[in-house]
């Protein structure tokens, strides 16, 4: 059966005509393009590339940026399409994510005009893929810890370090990259693919995000032009400014694959019937897990739409979208979880969606920020004592 | 070519349609609304007939306020303007009805052709395209699979049963009902739906249209079709046995 639309709470009156207009074509798209095929890609551990000119002509690409080609949608017809393409696999979102978010959002904030023609048009269009790195081997909650080094030699940077967990980083054809200069800040440079020094390798045997690349990188006396630094931007803000607009739009997502999970297990427990010919829905167990997945979803939303409408307005701080980033991926999570259960042994097969995204689920848990990274977010946020070291 | 189509809002396919006892028509509270799937078939026809030939597309709609949402997708997928018949009763109207109050309004265009989808998804009366030919007077083809335009005259392909095809010619203007499946519809793109914005919907009433209308025909009651289950044991030997199967299959399950 088809996914059902899920809003228990009349969230639609919220939402403008033209925001679900928005939510229709990327719900359509990810029906007709996505669902018959991702279980194929997930099971290859393949990401399905094709889809990249399609993503871009529908208007996906920077959706919320202004210009170069981009569509100039507000945040929660941003966090919409999010919702509707995690709906599909959180893959599939993540490329969408780092394209939009992780590459052409720096650019675009940070970036000068020669940097801005060069790369937004492209990205918006498909035809350049980009990636985003900033975590390393030894640094991932911790990134201002970060080894990778840019020392100024004339006109060049030299780049030297190693990027690891990089979504996209072997198929992209510019990286953001973190590195510290001589004077240990922190500054942005695009680095073209092909660059001398510069490798890209897959990361193998992951049981989460398969239909999603994720790559190391190494740079060793890696040249590029100086004109290549981002000059807008200096220090760790750099890049969680950058992950504050993912962070956003995974918000969103996740409440889109917990819908997924929520109405799979909804369908299965009214069909499948066990003791006296009975439906699962009718045992007390089974509806009390449906009905903690309907609120938390339903809360989730709520949290979602707040934080857009706060952005809209450029009141949402970092912390504002940690709270939403935290909440709804755990409750995306424990959807998935629940709704596994709830399919009994059916629950582990790629014949439903529901292990796919719990798996995937665990990457978004932890990327952007742990779970407990914001914890301590909103801990300092309201205490004024930071607790991470 | 300037082209009108008609699109209407219908229950979303996938909400929980709800029956008050004794009711002749579903709860419309706590349900989504869509453009009916077979007018996205029309309005495709009308983009690319309009892509090739030159000229604009109307979106008409005629509906409670929500409907104005089918018109906005029309735009968002590049419609010029729209046309809202706003009308918080139109459930009351009959085929005959609706087909007049779509009739007035299509007069005051200036067009070469109107399409229509083949039916609507809820009522599924699938009158509505033939009766507003005859009420504006136009040559009516349903069913089509195909338009071919030049010097003013359509040739058309019509879908018959049985895998049967018919080609008709038509001078324009003329009123045509598309079959579903004619093509594959677009999406309405982020950037098509930011430009829809500053287009133009144009509002009437059935007031302003001067059309009063008496249904002609009425629905009693609407409800769920009971499931029942029927056991026939064919008898006769096994090779007349499994010949009566093999009628029954095709001719009343309708599976081979
Ligand atoms: C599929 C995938 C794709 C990714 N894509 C990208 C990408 O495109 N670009 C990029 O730069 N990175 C990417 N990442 C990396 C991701 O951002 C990091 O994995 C994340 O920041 C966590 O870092 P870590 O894995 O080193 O875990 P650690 O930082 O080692 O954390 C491990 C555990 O320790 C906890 N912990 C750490 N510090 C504290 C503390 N102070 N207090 C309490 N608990 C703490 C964490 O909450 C967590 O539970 C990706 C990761 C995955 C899995
Ligand atoms: C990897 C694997 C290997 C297996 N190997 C074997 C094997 O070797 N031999 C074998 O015989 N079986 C095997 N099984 C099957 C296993 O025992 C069943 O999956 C298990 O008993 C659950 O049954 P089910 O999957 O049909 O789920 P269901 O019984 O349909 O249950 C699904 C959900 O409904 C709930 N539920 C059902 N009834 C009620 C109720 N009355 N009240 C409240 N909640 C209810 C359950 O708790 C669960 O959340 C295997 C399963 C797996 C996953």
């Amino acid at each position: 059966m088809p996914f059902a639309h899920v809003d228990y709470i009349d969230f639609d009156s919220l939402l403008t005509d033209d925001e679900k207009l928005v939510r229709r074509t990327a719900r359509q798209f990810v029906e007709a393009e996505v669902i018959p095929i991702i279980e194929k890609h997930n099971r290859e551990g393949s990401f399905p590339r094709h889809l990249v000119p399609k993503l871009a002509e529908l208007g996906f690409f920077g959706a919320s940026l202004k210009g170069y080609g981009c569509a100039g949608m507000s945040n929660v017809e941003y966090g919409l399409v999010m919702q509707e393409l995690e709906r599909g696999d959180s893959g599939l979102r993540s490329f969408v994510s780092v394209q939009s978010a992780l590459v052409m959002y720096p650019i675009y904030a940070y970036g000068n005009d020669a940097q801005k023609d060069q790369w937004l048009p492209k990205l918006q269009k498909g035809e350049a893929i980009g990636c985003f790195g900033l975590t390393e081997p030894q640094f991932g909650s911790n990134p201002g810890g970060m080894l990778t080094r840019a020392t100024r030699k004339g006109d060049r940077y030299i780049l030297n370090g190693e990027k690891m967990w990089i979504t996209s980083g072997s198929i992209a054809d510019v990286a953001v990259i973190w590195a510290k200069t001589e004077d240990g800040v922190i500054r942005g440079f695009l680095v073209e693919k092909g660059t001398p020094g510069f490798k890209a390798w897959d990361v193998h045997g992951k049981w989460s995000l398969r239909a999603s690349v994720t790559s190391g990188l190494a740079m060793t006396d890696c040249e590029i032009p100086a004109a290549n630094l981002l000059p807008g931007v200096e220090g760790l803000k750099g890049p969680l400014g950058c992950l504050t607009q993912a962070r956003y739009g995974i918000g969103w997502g996740a409440t889109g694959a917990a819908m997924a999970c929520y109405d799979a297990a909804l369908q299965y427990a009214k069909q499948r019937k066990q003791f006296a010919g009975k439906p699962i829905a009718s045992h007390q167990l089974v509806q009390e897990k449906l009905a903690w997945m309907i609120t938390e979803i339903s809360k989730a939303q709520l949290l979602a739409w707040q934080v857009g409408r706060l952005k809209d307005a450029g009141k949402a701080d970092f912390s504002k979208v940690s709270m939403l980033k935290m909440n709804n991926v755990w409750m995306a999570l424990e959807c998935a979880r629940k709704s596994r259960d709830i399919l009994g042994a059916n629950g582990i097969v790629d014949d439903y969606c529901v292990m796919r995204h719990m798996m995937n689920l665990e990457s978004v848990y932890t990327y952007e920020g742990t779970h407990d990274i914001h914890k301590l977010i909103i801990g300092d946020k309201i205490t004024g004592i930071p607790a991470y070291a | 070519m300037n082209i009108v189509v008609c699109v209407k809002q219908v229950p979303a396919k996938d909400a929980p349609l709800a029956i008050p006892e004794g009711a002749a028509w579903i709860r419309e509270t706590d349900i989504g609304f869509e453009l009916n799937e077979p007018d996205g078939y029309a309005l495709e026809e009308a983009l690319r007939l309009k892509e090739k030939h030159g000229g604009e597309v109307v979106a008409v709609s005629m509906g409670p306020e929500r409907s104005k949402q089918a018109i906005k997708e029309a735009l968002a997928k590049g419609a010029e303007r729209g046309v809202h018949i706003s009308d918080d009763k139109f459930y009351e109207l009959d085929p005959l009805g609706s087909a007049r109050c779509l009739a007035a309004a299509i007069k005051r265009e200036k067009f070469d052709l109107v399409l229509t989808g083949l039916q609507s998804d809820d009522h599924g009366f699938g009158q509505t395209g033939v009766l507003l030919a005859e009420l504006l007077g136009l040559p009516h083809a349903t069913i089509i699979m195909q338009i071919d335009a030049a010097d003013g005259r359509l040739k058309l392909k019509r879908e018959l049963e049985a895998g049967w095809f018919q080609w008709v010619e038509l001078p324009l203007p003329a009123v045509l009902s598309i079959q579903s499946g004619i093509n594959k519809p677009r999406y309405a793109t982020l950037k098509g739906i930011m430009a829809a914005k500053k287009k133009e919907i144009a509002t009437l009433t059935r007031a302003e249209l001067g059309v009063t209308v008496s249904p002609t025909q009425r629905i009693e009651r609407i409800y769920v079709p009971k499931k029942t289950k029927k056991t026939e044991i064919l008898t006769g030997t096994a090779k007349e046995a499994a010949a009566k199967l093999v009628e029954k299959l095709k001719h009343e399950a309708r599976v081979l």
